[in-house]
C-alpha cells in the first residue's frame, strides 16, 4: 500500500449530506469487479447526463477540481453500504482524502485499508475551506498533512484533526495488516484452544 | 462494574489489546455471498495466504441471482460468472455452499439464523452491511469491507476499535398492526441515518422482549440505516426455542451449556451507556418513507411534510410528492416482499393474512421474493403461495432481487414501488424508480388497493 503523507490540492466541494455508497457507485457496477479501473463509475449519475455527455455542473466535471486529490464531503459521508467498491471508484479518480463533519463507518474503516485519508472537520471548517477555495480555485490549494495531523486551507490557516494513532502510523508508514496480525499467530491459535475449551458449544458440528 | 450486553459479546473475543481501545478480535463466523465472496477468497490466495479456518466459513449466492421461477445461475448472464467463480473458490478451499435450489441457500442474512450459523455470544462478519440483521439472535455481527474480509479469511481475526454503546429501549405495548419495521423506521425517524454513527446498538424494553425471533432480526436489519453497523437483542428463551435443533445448533450436553452460559448475555443493572434513547411502542404508527433517505419516514396517516432544506426538496422532486399532499391515496405501481429485511416465513405470513380473498389492483406488479429455499418450501407447504398467486402477486424465487437489484431485475423508472426492503435511495431499485419502504402488511395492502394504505383500516 503506498504511503501516505502530504497532500495537496484543490479541495473539491461536494457539500450535501448523506453522500451514499449508491450514489457514489451503483451495485450494478461491481457485479464481478476487481479493484481497478472503477473511477469512470465513481459518481456516474452526477457526472454524467442521460445521453452520456458529462453534467457541466457537477464539481469534479469543473477545471480545477478534475484531478483533484482532495474532496469536501457534508454529514454521513459514504453512509449505506460496505461495498469497498466505492473507495476503489474514488481512487481511481485521484482522490486520497476526504474531508466532512462525519463518515458512514464502515466506509470510514474502508478508507484506511485502501492508504485514503478520511478527516474529520467540524462542518463550519469543511465550509469554510470550499469558501476559500470557491475565491480562486485554479490556485486555491488545501494541504492536509498526516504526520502533524493539520489541515492548511487556502488562505494558510491551519486547522488540527485527530486520527486514530493506530491508524495514522498504518498510513505514514503503508503497513500490511495481515501480515502484522500473521505475527500472531501463535496466539490466534492460543485463544481458540482457550476458547474450545471454555465455549466447547460455539464449535460443535462444523468439522468439515 | 456492571457489564453491558456489548461488553459481553466483545470482551471474550479479544485475542489481543492493541491499545488506543483497539483489540484483534476473533471472528467466530463467516458469510460470503457472490458479490464480495469470490473476490475475498481470490485476494487471499492472490496475497500467498490460505484461509484460517475453512469451517468457520459458510457462502452462498444471492445477489447476483434472478428470482425468475425456474431460475439457475446463468438465468441472469451477468451474474453467471461471478457465482461460477464463486463455486470454484468453494471447491478450492472447502469451505460450505449452499447453492441455488439447495435447503440452506438463501439471502445470506435469511440462511444464517435458520440453520443456526449464527448463535448468540458470537461475532459473525459478512461483507455486506446488513450482517447486522444477525445480531437478532444476540451476536455481534457485523459488515466490512473487501480487504478487511480477506484480513478476516487469512488471520480468523479483525482489527476494531471498540465502538461507543447506545441502548434503544422501546417502552409499552406494540399497538395491533404495528410490526418491527415500523419500530425501526420510526426510531430512524428520529435519530435519523446517522443517529448510530459510531454505535453499538443494543435494542431493549418490553416491546423488544415480546418480539418473536425473526422479528428481531428485522428490527437488527436496519441498524445500519440508522449508521450502527452493529445491532443486538439479548438472547432469551425465544431465541432459544427459535435455535434449537436447527443444523447449526449444538446438541446433547453442548446445548445445555451453551444456553446456561447465553442466560448470562444480558446487560446488567446499572450498566451505562454512552448514550441512551427511549421511544413509547404504544405511539408508533404503521410507518412508510416519503424520500430517499431511510429517515424520510413518517406515519401513514401523515401528510407528505414541507421540505426543511434542499435535500427535502431534492427527495420530493425525485420522489413525485408535493409537500402537505396525504401520503395515504398515492397510487403504487409496484410492490416488492422481499429482503433480507422482510422475506422470512413470519413476514409472508403477514403480508398473506392481508389478502383475505381479495385482488391485487390491475395497474399493479406484485413480486413475493421468499428469502431462503426453505422459507420458500415452508410458506408453499402451509400453501401462502397459493393466496399470494390466487391474489395476483408472483411468487418467485429466493434471493436479493429488487432490493438491491443487481440481477437484471428493477423497478421501471418513474414507476412507484412499495418495497419491505430497506434503502429508498435514489436509483435503488432501478433508474427512477420510487421506492417507498413499509411492512409487509402495509405492502400487501399497498398491492390490493394499488395505492398507499393504512393497513389497520385495509
Amino acid at each position: 500500500m503506498d504511503a501516505f503523507t502530504t497532500i495537496t490540492g484543490p479541495a473539491a466541494p461536494l457539500l450535501r449530506a448523506n453522500i451514499d455508497t449508491d450514489m457514489i457507485i451503483p451495485a450494478q457496477r461491481l457485479i464481478g469487479a476487481g479493484r481497478d479501473g472503477l473511477g469512470r463509475f465513481a459518481f456516474e449519475r452526477f457526472r454524467f447526463n442521460a445521453d452520456g455527455t458529462e453534467n457541466p455542473d457537477f464539481p469534479l466535471n469543473q477545471a480545477p477540481y478534475r484531478a483533484s486529490p482532495i474532496l469536501l464531503g457534508g454529514e454521513n459521508f459514504g453512509c449505506g453500504s460496505s461495498r469497498e467498491g466505492a473507495v476503489w471508484a474514488l481512487r481511481d479518480l485521484g482522490l486520497r482524502c476526504f474531508i466532512a463533519p462525519s463518515f458512514g463507518d464502515i466506509f470510514y474503516a474502508n478508507c484506511f485499508q485502501n492508504g485514503m485519508l478520511p478527516v474529520r472537520l467540524a462542518a463550519a471548517d469543511v465550509q469554510r475551506i470550499a469558501e476559500q477555495t470557491a475565491a480562486s480555485p485554479s490556485n486555491a490549494y488545501t494541504s492536509v498533512d498526516l504526520e502533524r495531523q493539520v489541515v492548511i486551507t487556502p488562505n494558510g490557516e491551519e486547522i488540527p484533526f485527530s486520527v486514530d494513532p493506530r491508524k495514522r502510523s498504518a498510513l505514514l508508514e503503508g503497513l500490511d495488516e495481515i501480515a502484522l496480525t500473521m505475527k500472531r499467530r501463535d496466539e490466534i491459535l492460543a485463544w481458540q484452544a482457550r476458547d474450545r475449551a471454555a465455549r466447547p458449544w460455539a464449535w460443535e458440528g462444523l468439522t468439515l | 462494574m456492571p457489564q453491558t450486553l456489548f461488553d459481553k459479546l466483545w470482551a471474550p473475543h479479544v485475542v489481543a489489546d492493541l491499545g488506543d481501545d483497539w483489540a484483534l478480535l476473533h471472528v467466530d463466523r463467516v458469510l460470503l455471498h457472490d458479490m464480495s465472496g469470490a473476490r475475498a477468497l481470490t485476494e487471499v490466495g492472490e496475497r500467498g495466504y490460505s484461509l484460517a479456518r475453512p469451517d468457520l466459513v459458510f457462502a452462498t449466492p444471492d445477489h447476483a441471482v434472478s428470482s425468475a421461477p425456474g431460475r439457475s445461475s446463468a438465468t441472469f448472464a451477468g451474474g453467471a460468472r461471478p457465482i461460477e467463480r464463486l463455486r470454484q473458490r468453494v471447491r478450492e478451499t472447502g469451505i460450505r455452499l449452499f447453492d441455488l435450489g439447495q435447503p440452506g441457500h438463501g439471502i445470506v442474512h435469511v440462511m444464517a439464523p435458520e440453520l443456526a450459523i449464527v448463535l448468540p455470544g458470537t461475532t459473525l462478519v459478512c461483507g455486506d452491511s446488513h450482517t447486522c440483521t444477525n445480531g437478532g439472535v444476540g451476536a455481534l455481527a457485523f459488515g466490512i469491507g473487501a480487504s478487511e474480509l480477506t484480513h478476516v479469511l487469512a488471520t480468523q481475526t479483525l482489527m476494531q476499535r471498540r465502538p461507543r454503546t447506545m441502548r434503544l429501549t422501546f417502552t409499552g405495548t406494540l399497538p395491533p398492526g404495528v410490526t418491527a419495521k415500523d419500530m425501526i423506521l420510526a426510531a430512524i425517524g428520529q435519530l435519523g441515518t446517522a443517529g448510530g454513527t459510531g454505535f453499538a446498538v443494543e435494542y431493549a424494553g418490553e416491546a423488544v422482549r415480546a418480539l418473536p425471533l425473526e422479528a428481531r432480526l428485522t428490527l437488527c436489519n436496519l441498524s445500519i440505516e440508522m449508521g450502527a453497523k452493529m445491532g443486538f437483542c439479548a438472547p432469551d428463551d425465544v431465541t432459544f426455542a427459535y435455535l434449537k435443533g436447527r443444523r447449526f445448533a449444538p446438541t446433547g450436553a453442548a446445548w445445555d451449556a451453551a444456553v446456561a452460559a447465553w442466560r448470562t448475555l444480558r446487560s446488567d443493572d446499572g450498566a451505562v451507556f454512552d448514550r441512551e434513547v427511549a421511544i413509547d411502542a404504544g405511539t408508533i404508527a404503521p410507518q412508510i418513507t416519503w424520500g430517499t433517505s431511510p429517515e424520510q419516514v413518517a406515519p401513514v396517516t401523515a401528510n407528505v411534510p414541507y421540505p426543511a432544506g434542499p435535500a427535502d426538496q431534492a427527495a420530493l422532486d425525485y420522489i413525485g410528492l408535493a409537500a402537505g399532499q396525504a401520503l395515504i391515496g398515492t397510487p403504487v405501481d409496484w410492490v416488492f416482499i422481499g429482503s433480507c429485511t422482510n422475506s422470512r416465513l413470519s413476514d409472508l405470513r403477514d403480508a398473506a393474512a392481508v389478502l383475505r380473498g381479495r385482488k391485487v389492483a390491475p395497474h399493479v406488479t406484485a413480486w413475493v421474493v421468499p428469502g431462503s429455499e426453505t422459507v420458500k418450501r415452508e410458506a408453499e407447504a402451509e400453501g401462502l403461495h397459493a393466496q399470494f398467486l390466487e391474489a395476483g402477486f408472483e411468487w418467485r424465487e429466493p434471493g436479493c432481487a429488487l432490493c438491491v437489484c443487481v440481477n437484471g431485475e428493477s423497478v421501471p423508472a418513474g414507476k412507484r414501488s412499495v418495497s419491505t426492503s430497506n434503502r429508498n435511495f435514489v436509483g435503488r431499485q432501478g433508474t427512477g424508480a420510487r421506492t417507498h419502504l413499509a411492512s409487509p402488511a402495509m405492502a400487501a395492502a399497498a398491492a390490493l388497493a394499488g395505492a398507499i394504505v393504512d393497513v389497520r383500516s385495509y
